[in-house]
């Protein structure tokens, strides 16, 4: 009773992979195990914790939800292609490590995926928005006051590299692809994702499409609003 | 000059690697290891019938399957009871695999290694185990009631009865002109880490030995269980702790059952065999904490100062009892605070039921005393007619009667004497922070707009730093650079930082040549552990011993290379120097190279070196009696007793006049922990306690159904706060100096926890004119309680 193998192509942190994978290879279990990129970690298995978050195609996902074989063609993020182009750490990273934001830093890189995405499309959010931008996500060390402080760091973060670099590489967050409106996940996660409606604000499946900056809902963002 | 480090706000070492994805967690290791899955037991109480295999046998890639009746030498015996007491009368531990009998829901009964994890689950699916159902003790009601027993030989499911008495109780509470009794309840949460426990096995059969990575917050103990359990000499074994995903408590407890089975399955397999926890597994064969409930006596004058105390409360210590009665120790001792109880007298009741065990998490049984000592004050003030802040005054242990003897025992065995604090400081602080006088304003302010508002208080004391020891070692490099090396481990509270600034300071060298190694036998041997708030103290202390006693070896080396007398030189930024004339220097890699008489020239600092080269005395030994060659050194520190920490927490809530929704408005804390070493890693730890202190007041609680089944094993229903859930987080600290260590530190880790549910329970009951007796509280148990309230009303 050998499992059949299905074949899948995506990239990831922009390099192409071409594999053979189980059907049910979760694509937290694939990027960890198979490719060794080990910085995505899974505390729940069951899509509430978010330490798995990773980028497809620009959108945050859990990747505890997805099976790896249902991602031929997409684009993966993970905390490993946040990095500054010279390997070190990349401007939401560095937020981060200048707030105290993390401390065992199991949930870290999840953290990171998410605020890399959500100031992508919200580059200035205030206190509160920058709370709910990380609302979907579990941390059991910190009390999160730091990582708040850390999304408005990191948003200050890019908004002087942008100044100062100028060039699209340094600017967005790296990694981050050119499309950063973010497509609807492929697979099954829109209909896992947590009941909490604290958490849907961060939900890739929720945010509207057709608006490239993806404005989150009304309640927590009113529309038109002004970043300052 | 080298800066001074200590006290400042050293950005930590550990997290460039951490945010960029380079941590090395358990399950980041091992990808060549085999992996193993449990069949846990799916029923609260029954006796194992028989297990059938037959099916699993078929699953490719299916390596072995190991069930009580495989396991031998010493693997088949109980578990040890890690720490008994002569009150623990009936100690029972558990087996690492079911030897015919479970006793809770997730008790692990059938081991199977596979090819991955997949495979392995696939063949424990295909295991099937014949139980037969025994009644379940669930509660403390059921434990107490006795009706039926989770262990045939434990009567009454009475563990251990412990009591503690200064004065006569009874006697002044019954002479005392006011009295009141209460009854007071905390249910069960969970450490609950973000990364579960997890265990990674290497035998090597050509050297005998055996190479353990573990996610525990004690290797070294790891160890010496592992030698003792699997027949091998010690030497043959080392447990490494490699970065560990959040403890706070639950990964002390040693060996757990995986610990030992997952190492025992490497040697007879001889290949590496790696376990991961998966979440379900931790919710229901990890350990849980806090559930006890409390009856409270109380005598007091008629300015509210206590004449006599009597608590007397039951502990649910679930299935088993591996780490004995440390949490109701803690909390019959720590229950007291920063008060002068008269005469006490306290009871407890160990129960067993069958559920999850019970160990320290977070706190360790202090949540439960704060919550009931707090709950007498405000019930004292409220019984009076005065502020709140008031009776505590009163109470208070004052500064000139430090230290103070409560003339109980503590959990390390010693004497619960305070070495220091100022309380009336403290509260003073806080009621400026929070703005406690000007609060009647806001809250009519608020009803104008028809809001309900309530603001509530706690204190606590907290024993930190208990022994008996921790040691550090410490060896500067030939190229100048440092490595140091304590044996207990880390779980994000940012040792490596906090004791290389020790070192920075306390040997003189630069921050950035100094690396830190914590909880791995090969390099530290004697070590106890992380717990307690426990490493600022004994290893933060160690270290600098340690690094005293190298710096003065690094001066005596270096005089006679300088020709200087010792008491001229100092070291900065890494060079020994002649006070007053810094030309006259020597870098400590050159000082290292002197140390050792063999000094092959491999290098330039090695050649660099031999002009400082005393003349040799053709007469002496190169190595004296009593010296060692290298620049190290190794020392420990062992303290009389605990240090006493201590804080203040004040809370505002707001609740829904409609709806019973809690939402805290403020969180104000006001902390002493001594001298502070880095106070951004401090604030951090408060953080991290508050939200879990929130966590327990409002959201987190297990929820047993009477059969023992937990019915919210999973991140989904069992509810942690989100940054949704935890305010903004006000801090002010006081530094009152422990008089007991060469830091003046007391421990930090704990204490953000402690005071919450007992604080937000006074918010809410100050919000709502409505007496909160039981924690965690939520929406619906708030209106619940309104509802109850309404009705008395109404009938009276």
């Amino acid at each position: 009773m050998s499992e059949s193998l299905v074949r899948v192509s995506f990239t990831v942190n922009g390099a192409p992979y071409d594999l053979e994978l189980p059907p049910r290879r979760l694509l937290s279990d694939a990027l960890r195990h198979d490719l060794r990129l080990t910085g995505t970690h899974v505390g729940c298995e069951h899509g509430v914790c978010g330490a798995c978050t990773v980028l497809v195609d620009g959108a945050p996902v859990r990747s505890c939800l997805l099976f790896a074989v249902s991602l031929d063609g997409a684009a993966i993020t993970t905390t490993e292609g946040l990095r500054a182009p010279d390997g070190g750490m990349g401007p939401v990273q560095r937020a981060f490590h200048e707030c105290h934001a993390l401390q065992c830093g199991f949930c870290t890189p999840g953290f990171v995926t998410t605020v890399a995405a959500y100031l992508r499309d919200h580059p200035s959010p205030t206190h509160e928005e920058a709370r709910e931008a990380i609302a979907g996500n579990l941390c059991r060390c910190t009390g999160y006051v730091n990582i708040v402080a850390a999304v408005e760091r990191a948003a200050e973060l890019l908004a002087g590299s942008a100044g100062s670099a100028g060039t699209a590489p340094d600017g967005a967050a790296p990694g981050l692809p050119e499309d950063a409106a973010a497509p609807e996940p492929s697979g099954g996660a829109s209909r896992r994702l947590p009941p909490d409606p604290s958490t849907v604000a961060a939900a890739p499946s929720v945010r509207p499409l057709a608006d490239g900056a993806g404005a989150p809902p009304a309640s927590a963002h009113p529309a038109g609003r002004d970043s300052s | 000059m080298t800066t001074k480090l200590f006290g400042q706000r050293v950005p930590r070492v550990e997290d460039p690697r951490l945010v960029t994805g380079d941590g090395r967690f358990l399950d980041d290791l091992g990808h060549d290891a085999l992996e193993a899955a449990f069949v846990r037991s799916p029923h609260a109480h029954a006796r194992v019938v028989d297990v059938d295999v037959t099916e699993a046998l078929e699953v490719e890639g299916l390596v072995a399957i190991y069930t009580y009746e495989d396991l031998d030498g010493r693997t088949n015996e109980r578990l040890p009871l890690l720490i008994p007491h002569p009150t623990l009368t009936h100690g029972r531990t558990q087996y690492a695999l079911a030897n015919g009998e479970v006793n809770h829901v997730g008790e692990a009964v059938v081991m199977v290694v596979a090819s991955d994890r997949y495979v392995a689950e696939d063949a424990a699916s295909r295991i099937r185990v014949e139980y037969e159902f025994l009644p379940a003790v669930v509660g403390v009601a059921a434990a107490r009631a006795a009706e039926h027993l989770v262990h045939d030989d434990v009567p009454g499911n009475v563990a251990a009865v412990m009591v503690q008495q200064t004065g006569d109780a009874a006697a002044a509470i019954d002479a005392a002109p006011h009295r009141l009794e209460l009854d007071l309840e905390i249910e069960r949460s969970a450490s609950m880490p973000l990364e579960g426990k997890g265990v990674l096995a290497r035998w090597d059969p050509d050297d005998r030995s055996l190479l353990v990575h573990t996610s525990t917050q004690t290797s070294t103990s790891v160890r010496q269980a592992l030698a003792a359990k699997l027949g091998l000499p010690v030497d043959r074994v080392e447990v490494v702790t490699p970065d560990v995903g959040g403890g706070f408590g639950v990964k002390i407890v040693h060996p757990w059952p995986e610990e030992v089975l997952v190492p025992w399955a490497a040697i007879r397999l001889g290949r590496p065999v790696k376990w991961t926890e998966d979440r379900r597994e931790h919710f229901v064969s990890s350990a849980h904490e806090r559930g006890q409930l409390h009856h409270v006596r109380v005598g007091y004058d008629d300015e509210g100062r206590l004449l006599g105390l009597d608590v007397e409360f039951w502990h649910d210590n679930g299935a088993y009892i591996p780490y004995g009665l440390i949490v109701p120790i803690i909390t019959s001792t720590q229950l007291l605070g920063p008060y002068k109880p008269g005469a006490y007298r306290v009871e407890f009741r160990s129960l067993y039921t069958n559920t999850v065990i019970v160990t320290p998490y977070r706190g360790a049984g202090r949540p439960q005393g704060c919550f009931v000592m707090e709950r007498v004050m405000d019930a004292i003030a409220a019984d009076l007619g005065l502020d709140r802040t008031v009776v505590r005054e009163r109470n208070f242990i004052r500064p000139d009667e430090m230290p103070y003897d409560q003339g109980l025992v503590f959990q390390d065995g010693r004497a619960l004497l305070y070495d220091s604090g100022d309380f009336p400081a403290s509260l003073a602080r806080l009621k400026d922070l929070v703005g406690w006088d000007d609060f009647a304003s806001y809250r009519e302010q608020a009803r104008a707009e028809g809001r309900r508002v309530g603001i509530g208080l706690a204190c606590y004391v907290e024993g930190t730093g208990v022994g008996p020891y921790e040691g550090g070692h410490l060896r500067v490099e030939t190229d100048g650079s440092v490595v140091v090396s304590t044996g207990l481990t880390s779980q994000g509270q940012g040792h490596r930082t906090m004791l290389a600034q020790i070192v920075a300071d306390e040997l003189g060298v630069p921050f950035d040549r100094v690396s830190v190694t914590t909880g791995d036998t090969r390099r530290f041997k004697y070590a106890v552990g992380t717990f307690a708030s426990r490493t600022a103290v004994m290893s933060g202390s160690a270290v600098a011993l340690t690094a005293r006693k190298v710096r003065d070896k690094a001066l005596h080396i270096a005089a006679e290379a300088l020709e200087a007398n010792v008491e001229d030189l100092e070291i900065v930024d890494g060079h020994v120097r002649v006070q007053g004339s810094p030309s006259s220097s020597i870098d400590l890699g050159a000082v290292a190279v002197l140390s050792n008489p063999l000094r092959y020239a491999f290098d330039e600092a090695a050649a660099r070196a031999t002009q400082f080269a005393a003349p040799a005395d053709p007469d002496r030994a190169p190595v004296g009696r009593g010296e060692q060659p290298g620049l190290e050194g190794t020392d420990y520190y062992s303290p009389p007793r605990s240090t006493f920490a201590n804080g203040m927490h004040a809370v505002v809530v707001e609740t829904d006049p409609d709806t019973a929704e809690i939402r805290v408005l403020r969180y104000c804390v006001v902390h002493d922990c001594g001298t502070l070493i880095n106070p951004m890693i401090v604030e951090g730890q408060i953080h991290g306690g508050v939200a879990q202190g929130v966590g327990g007041a409002l959201y987190e609680r297990m929820e047993y159904a009477p059969d023992g089944q937990l019915l919210n094993a999973s991140f989904m229903d069992f509810l942690m706060p989100y940054a949704t859930e935890v305010p903004d987080i006000e801090i002010d600290h006081l530094v009152t100096p422990s008089p007991l260590n060469p830091l003046g530190v007391k421990g930090a880790g704990e204490a953000g926890v402690i005071p919450g549910a007992a604080a937000i329970a006074a918010a809410i009951e100050d919000a709502e004119g409505i007496t909160i007796s039981k924690m965690p509280i939520s929406p619906s148990d708030l209106f619940e309680l309104r509802r109850q309230h309404a009705s008395r009303e109404d009938s009276a």
